[in-house]
């Protein structure tokens, strides 16, 4: 094998993979942009774990707690308050851990790691934050139901899959955005006693900045107004806040599914972006994403994300520009657009050029030493430590994905210490002299290997290996 | 030393006449230029300026914030300010501040960003620029390289794993919180080191990080002992999820004391930075108790261990707590308000001569509302910064402007 392929191999299973796995480099071989498109055939393995359950199912039970935690709010003793904020968190944390655990072991074992990578890129495109509560048991589960099975189809799909899901819905408080002229408004106008009602535009304005066009896409707020207007009644099935609406005889859809509430959306035909969309019920709304997922911004801007994402933090033009039109002359067919990344010979010049994040840190670990899950709960601890959270970026724009928002001096050194304390743990059971080159192939530096031939034990070689400047890029 | 006729002429001055005065200001400052503290706390996700400084003497209030308005009077009325002018009731600490003239008040502010993307806005706030994703280096950064101690290594330092994008520039930012490092040993830290020497980011990475873990260490030993048999101002555990009310407001003051560890040394940094989230109220904000107030208790309680643990350099401290822009006017339909413009923010600390209101009020009339939804900004946030900047760090405010014209002087 000639030194660049050996680059190469480096490269597929760090930079597009989540950290080479020892005997992934020889599996990889001479043809690496031909074994990471080799993952992407066939059907998006599903997660397998214990817990996991749809979130329908978890909603329709919370969506039952409610109505419990309502009446012991309105309580007079503080206790039976206490008590009512801590029901949703207890039904939602044990979620929230069983779906992290899956999620973890996976990235950890899977023999697809592109595809993985790709299908987390995905849910922090499309960010749900679990400092959200309401959405703390649910984050999860729309990456499997949402997002999983959609990685490696069109983005139209994967789009309306997702902002379709109760988790994002919840996520930009669409459930109860109601049309100033819609059934639910004039109700509530005659005999509300005052209450108001109207239309919340965060999943509009979040969709158009952050999920399709970009935030220089050329859409104006009355854009923003008239999108929120088209998705109004978008909704989730169960929620009846007092009963009202089945007083009014209206349907109530499955707890916890999608649900178009025809008696919130707000009526007439909208006109976006220059285009007019008749009055069509939940269909209005869709063809808008369906649009939006085929305009030129969008196109742009996300194949601009993901070559930031996998290549540099500035990424090369021509790639983004080859992305850009394989997404709009296969109308946003995935593969084809992961094909023209994968195929850029930039994305095989400058290895190391990206800084891990700690999530990318941790399971580059975890494959490299192949350390084993601990129990669950403990699952979190290391994302906890490193100062990434599971699914909790904190906002719908996801976590940041350039070096400068990861290697902060702090930062660095909690990477040091936890690397240090895995080491101790691990002690002499892992080889830190024969991993070195099975791990970073090409890109491991004289320095690195004498470092760590050099080292007074067996577990600090190990803590050589791990905060090797190579260790620490991908 | 508190200087407060240069500090009330200087903030008379930005507010109503251009900088000619600001000089007599900065000569009085001459006198010990390195004693200057700042804190820049930026609240990401918009803060809701009508809830945490409510206008409840507006005639339009009430009306536009129905469920959620403040009252004037009774159970969880607003603490009182000036003129039309109240604060949240959670800001407890804020408004005795405010009695004891370390407080301005800023209303109707905003960074010259005119969009709704909290993104956006925040890189505009914290790079300084005019547009978003101009520079990628920082306002404070900059005016670090402008100030005598910023030549040093670490004249900043910002609380957190990493360095937010304010922060960052050219000059040597350190970035503190809390690690576990008891168990690495010296000779594994010596050989990584070693391992780093090729590698400029990382060695002076870790450089950076070993030198602000000492500091930490000696400031938290030294507040521990402060802080014995002390339960910070949580009193009032009603209502809300307990759990997560301590979780806020525990999260916060910590970081406010370790931002006095470092700022009160005499060779530690003299310009901290660090921030909170959690203020994008879409729906279900709450008026005097709820998700917003639960929030600003833990601001309140933080900006209050702040000035504890500063001591006596509390008196050469500023503090600016400033978002990225404010939120409608009017609440939306879910109880809640969407992305607006102009904001409330506050200018505090021993240094400032305070107890006032800044705000060119535009009232709250649907037509002298923005775009017939926000309050309408009637103040450029950089005026404020800059002000901070040449006044109180003596820094010539071009600092502020972003590369290629930045400053020269």
């Amino acid at each position: 094998m000639t030194p660049t392929q050996t680059t190469a191999a480096a490269i597929a299973t760090n930079r597009f993979g989540l950290g080479a796995r020892p005997g992934e480099l020889p599996v990889v071989g001479a043809d690496a942009a031909g074994w990471l498109l080799r993952q992407l055939r066939g059907a998006p393995p599903v997660l397998k774990g214990e817990g996991l359950k749809p979130s329908a199912e978890t909603l329709a039970k919370v969506i039952e707690l409610r109505k419990d935690v309502k009446a012991r709010r309105q309580a007079k003793d503080d206790q039976e308050k206490v008590a009512a904020a801590l029901k949703l968190p207890a039904v939602y944390r044990p979620v929230y851990i069983d779906e992290i655990h899956a999620r973890f072991a996976h990235s950890v074992t899977t023999e697809r790691p592109f595809l993985e990578r790709l299908t987390q890129f995905w849910t922090n495109h499309f960010a749900v934050s679990v400092d959200k509560v309401a959405v703390l048991g649910l984050a999860g589960a729309m990456e499997r139901e949402a997002i999983r099975p959609r990685v490696t189809g069109h983005f139209q799909d994967l789009l309306l899959a997702v902002e379709k899901h109760p988790a994002m819905l919840l996520y930009l408080d669409n459930p109860a955005s109601i049309g100033p002229n819609s059934k639910a408004a004039h109700f509530v106008g005659k005999r509300g006693n005052g209450r108001k009602v109207g239309i919340n535009e965060n999943l509009a304005r979040e969709i158009l900045e952050l999920h399709t066009l970009g935030v220089d896409g050329g859409y104006s707020q009355s854009d923003v107004s008239t999108f929120a207007q088209a998705i109004s009644g978008w909704s989730i099935g169960g929620q009846d806040n007092g009963g009202r609406l089945a007083k009014l005889g209206v349907d109530n859809g499955t707890p916890g599914e999608f649900l178009f509430r025809e008696v919130f959306h707000e009526p007439g035909a909208k006109k976006l972006l220059g285009k007019s969309y008749g009055d069509d019920g939940v269909r209005q709304g869709e063809t808008i994403l369906r649009d939006l997922a085929l305009r030129r911004e969008t196109a742009r801007h996300i194949s601009t994300k993901l070559a930031r994402h996998f290549i540099a933090d500035d990424p090369p033009k021509a790639v983004v520009e080859r992305m850009t039109h394989a997404w709009l002359d296969s109308k946003a067919h995935l593969p084809t657009v992961y094909e023209a990344l994968v195929e850029s010979p930039e994305a095989w010049e400058q290895p190391l050029a990206k800084f891990k994040t700690p999530s990318d840190y941790i399971y580059s670990s975890y494959r490299a030493l192949g350390i084993p899950l601990r129990e669950k709960r403990r699952a979190l601890q290391p994302f906890e430590a490193l100062g990434q959270r599971n699914l909790m970026p904190g906002s719908p724009a996801g976590w940041p994905d350039t070096s400068a928002d990861w290697d902060g001096s702090s930062a660095l050194l909690k990477r040091i210490a936890w690397a240090d304390v895995v080491a101790q743990r691990l002690g002499d059971t892992r080889n830190a002299r024969d991993l070195a080159p099975q791990l970073l192939g090409a890109t491991l530096t004289d320095d690195t290997a004498k470092a760590i031939a050099r080292a007074e034990s067996g577990a600090q070689a190990l803590t050589l290996l791990m905060a090797s400047p190579e260790f620490m890029r991908r | 030393m508190k200087m407060p006729l240069s500090r009330r002429a200087f903030l008379e001055t930005s507010l109503f006449a251009g900088a000619s005065t600001l000089m007599a200001s900065r000569l009085a400052f001459a006198n010990a230029p390195t004693e200057a503290r700042f804190v820049f706390v930026l609240l990401r996700g918009a803060l809701d300026g009508l809830s945490a400084v409510p206008p409840v003497g507006d005639p339009d209030y009430a009306g536009l914030r129905g469920q959620i308005a403040l009252a004037k009077a009774g159970e969880g009325a607003a603490l009182p300010l000036e003129g039309p002018f109240a604060l949240h009731p959670a800001l407890e600490f804020l408004h005795r501040s405010y009695a004891a003239k370390e407080l301005t008040v800023l209303h109707a502010v905003a960074s010259p960003y005119r969009e709704r993307s909290h993104f956006d806005a925040q890189n505009v706030l914290e790079s300084g620029d005019l547009r978003p994703h101009g520079s990628t280096s920082g306002w404070m950064n900059r005016a670090l390289m402008a100030m005598p101690a910023g030549k040093s290594r670490e004249a900043g330092v910002a609380l957190g794993a990493n360095v937010p994008l304010a922060m960052r520039g050219p000059a040597e930012v350190a970035s503190w919180s809390p690690t576990k490092i008891a168990a690495l040993d010296d000779a594994t830290l010596a050989r990584i080191a070693d391992l780093y020497a090729r590698d400029p980011l990382l060695s002076q990475r870790l450089a950076d990080a070993l030198e602000s873990d000492a500091i930490a260490s000696e400031a938290q030993a030294a507040a521990a002992v402060e802080a014995e048999g002390e339960t910070p101002m949580m009193s009032n555990v009603v209502e809300q999820d307990a759990k997560e009310k301590r979780g806020y407001n525990a999260r916060y003051v910590e970081t406010a004391r370790a931002a006095a560890g470092f700022l009160k040394r005499d060779d530690g940094p003299r310009v901290a930075m660090f921030d909170t989230t959690g203020w994008d109220t879409h729906a279900n904000e709450g008026g005097a108790q709820g998700q917003l107030a639960l929030r600003l208790r833990g601001l309140d309680a933080a900006l209050g261990a702040l000035k504890e643990s500063l001591g006596p350099v509390w008196r050469s401290t500023v503090v600016l707590v400033a978002t990225e822009f404010g939120r409608t006017a009017a609440i939306n339909g879910t109880r809640g308000t969407d992305h607006g413009t102009g904001a409330a923010a506050f200018l505090l600390g021993g240094a400032v001569a305070g107890g006032r209101v800044l705000a060119d009020w535009p009232g709250l009339a649907r037509a002298n509302l923005l775009d017939s939804r926000d309050l309408k900004p009637t103040r450029d946030l950089r005026t404020i910064m800059k002000g901070v900047l040449r006044d109180h760090l003596d820094v010539p405010t071009g600092a502020l402007a972003p590369p290629p014209d930045r400053w020269t002087a």
